[in-house]
């Protein structure tokens, strides 16, 4: 069936909808939120770095820019958390587009240095803004009574969800599930396979008709926007923002190292990354112990470098062509 | 006769206070094979760089099928007709030969507006080769000149009108020259003009109508294989001077 994909991305909106209207303990949204961020900034990831080939180290910076970009603009217009999103995802994306620009034309180790660089200057910027809070951070007050084309969204008695941890799960779910069809849209696409090239060879790419720049540039801008989106929803969901927690490292890091772990060839990889590395860490560092889960990032990215440098996907693919014959 | 399908014009290149081209001027006619030769170090990739575009040179102009592609980058000049190989084959490698084949297909063909099967056509490509059992292995399984051959196969693929073949025979023993020289002369028979940038002088010799020799950036000597193997400048750069004079 054609549209088959497109309809269990439809149904799994539905199911996460009905979620949060069943389950009546928030502290598993609390936690999901966690974990769906992380696929949403897993697969952004993938967009330039597994179909590309660009390892982007500055995904923190992403990820703050849509954060910040709802601080400042709840500060200035006061504005719901779909528009923070939307606003969020677009100066993000257009970030995407400026970093590209500039730095494309560098290649491997020296365009990730670039990425990580313009995390940190991004991290100083906001660190001495002191609109949207400056170094000591800022609390950020959900919005009372939210309305969505005159619907009442968040309300205990009369909107669709009793509270906002369900709001933002389901918000949050309903991206990642967009996010991975876009992702997936772009593998099956010119688009992906021009990525590829690109990532085998940009020479030879550029010499087979394959328009690099461009490519580079719309990847770039497309994976951009999607951390920037993971990111506005930030501020709401922890109420209180600084740059400490928006530019945390361990964005930067589950970035890469779930997509690693989950095999960057496919759409597939940085989901099942996502929902492993992301479920492992929130288990162990709520029932067991906080600084553990960056040793189990670590532990896990030894032992798949050693037993599965393709990652999961890359693994199950070769097992299963291995039994073929 | 009819316009020449390449005009290099005057170009030069120059690396910092290098200068690995100097002021050539030579032209390929519709349907030719043209042999480019040169010790090394003389300006031969340099200049194939500048033709496909991956360099662009400060002086001189490129024009092709009439048009001046001297600012147009690889890709646009892929689109306009011109198609290389790779000295040292840069396979796709995370895909399948014949994937390998797909990516000009697709955004070269795209680009002429053809709508054409890709893969039929590019199937048809791999058994001129002889590589079509081959088509669904992956790269990393591929020998020496099956690497040569994909190279030329992937640039077959981008429907070119000039085929730059970058020395795609070094290292190969003398019964794989052969059969990379008769591929060339069959793609030759279909329309397609030739460059052919070779070290082994039997190849070139044979192949070629026309020979340009470059030394030390500068066009030393132009002529037919006759022509060219008699040629004093030609002598003196692959042996140097003698003094019997």
């Amino acid at each position: 069936m054609k549209y088959l994909f497109e309809i269990v991305c439809v149904l799994l909106i539905i199911g996460i909808f009905v979620l949060t209207q069943v389950v009546g303990n928030q502290f598993y949204f609390f936690i999901g939120f966690v974990i769906l961020q992380y696929m949403v900034l897993a697969t952004a990831w993938n967009i330039l770095g597994g179909y590309g080939g660009y390892v982007n180290f500055g995904s923190a910076g992403f990820l703050a820019t849509g954060a910040y970009t709802s601080v400042a603009l709840i500060n200035f217009l006061d504005i719901g958390l779909v528009e923070q999103i939307i606003a969020g995802g677009a100066i993000a994306g257009l970030l995407g587009f400026v970093t590209g620009y500039l730095t494309l034309r560098l290649r491997g180790v020296y365009f990730a240095i670039a990425t990580l660089a313009l995390a940190i200057i991004l991290e100083t910027v906001v660190a001495h803004w002191d609109y949207v809070g400056g170094a000591a951070g800022t609390s950020i007050l959900p919005k009372r009574k939210p309305e969505l084309f005159d619907i009442m969204v968040v309300d205990r008695k009369t909107g669709i969800f009793a509270n906002y941890k369900e709001f933002l799960f389901f918000l949050m779910g309903t991206v990642a599930i967009i996010s991975v069809w876009i992702a997936r849209y772009i593998e099956n696409s010119k688009l992906g396979r021009g990525l590829n090239a690109i990532k085998d060879s940009e020479e030879a790419a550029e010499c087979m008709g394959v328009p690099t720049l461009r490519l580079k540039l719309i990847a770039t801008t497309i994976s951009g926007a999607m951390m920037g989106v993971a990111g506005a929803p930030l501020a709401s969901y922890l109420t209180f923002i600084d740059p400490l927690s928006a530019f945390n490292l361990e964005y930067a890091v589950n970035a890469i190292a779930m997509p690693m772990i989950g095999g960057t060839v496919s759409w597939m990889g940085p989901v099942i990354g996502a929902l492993l590395l992301g479920t492992a860490q929130q288990v162990s560092s709520l029932w067991i112990q906080s600084e553990l889960n960056l040793l189990i990032v670590g532990v896990l990215l030894v032992i798949f470098v050693i037993i599965a440098p393709e990652g999961i996907v890359g693994w199950f693919r070769k097992s299963r062509k291995g039994s073929r014959g | 006769m009819s316009d020449p399908l390449l005009r290099i014009e005057g170009v030069s290149k120059h690396f910092g206070g290098f200068t690995a081209l100097n002021n050539v001027t030579t032209h390929v006619n519709p349907g030719e094979r043209f042999g480019l030769i040169g010790p090394n170090g003389s300006g031969k990739t340099t200049m194939i760089n500048c033709v496909s575009g991956l360099l662009r040179n400060e002086e001189g102009k490129i024009i092709f099928d009439g048009k001046d592609v001297t600012d147009l980058k690889p890709h646009k000049r892929t689109g306009a007709g011109i198609a290389r190989s790779f000295q040292i084959p840069r396979p796709f490698h995370t895909m399948s030969v014949i994937e390998n084949l797909m990516i000009p297909a697709e955004f070269v063909g795209h680009h002429r507006g053809e709508k054409t099967d890709d893969r039929a056509e590019a199937m048809e490509i791999l058994e001129t080769m002889g590589m079509a059992d081959k088509a669904e292995d992956p790269t990393t399984d591929l020998t020496q000149i099956e690497l040569r051959k994909l190279e030329l196969a992937r640039a077959m693929a981008a429907k070119p009108k000039l085929l730059i073949s970058d020395e795609a025979m070094a290292g190969l023993t003398g019964q794989e020259v052969d059969e990379v020289i008769d591929i060339l002369f069959k793609m030759n028979e279909r329309g397609i003009t030739i460059i052919m940038i070779e070290h082994i002088m039997r190849a070139v010799m044979r192949f070629s109508q026309r020979i340009i020799c470059l030394d030390a950036g500068q066009l030393i000597a132009e002529g037919t294989p006759e022509e060219i193997v008699k040629d004093k400048g030609v002598e003196r750069a692959y042996l140097g001077s003698t003094d019997d004079g």
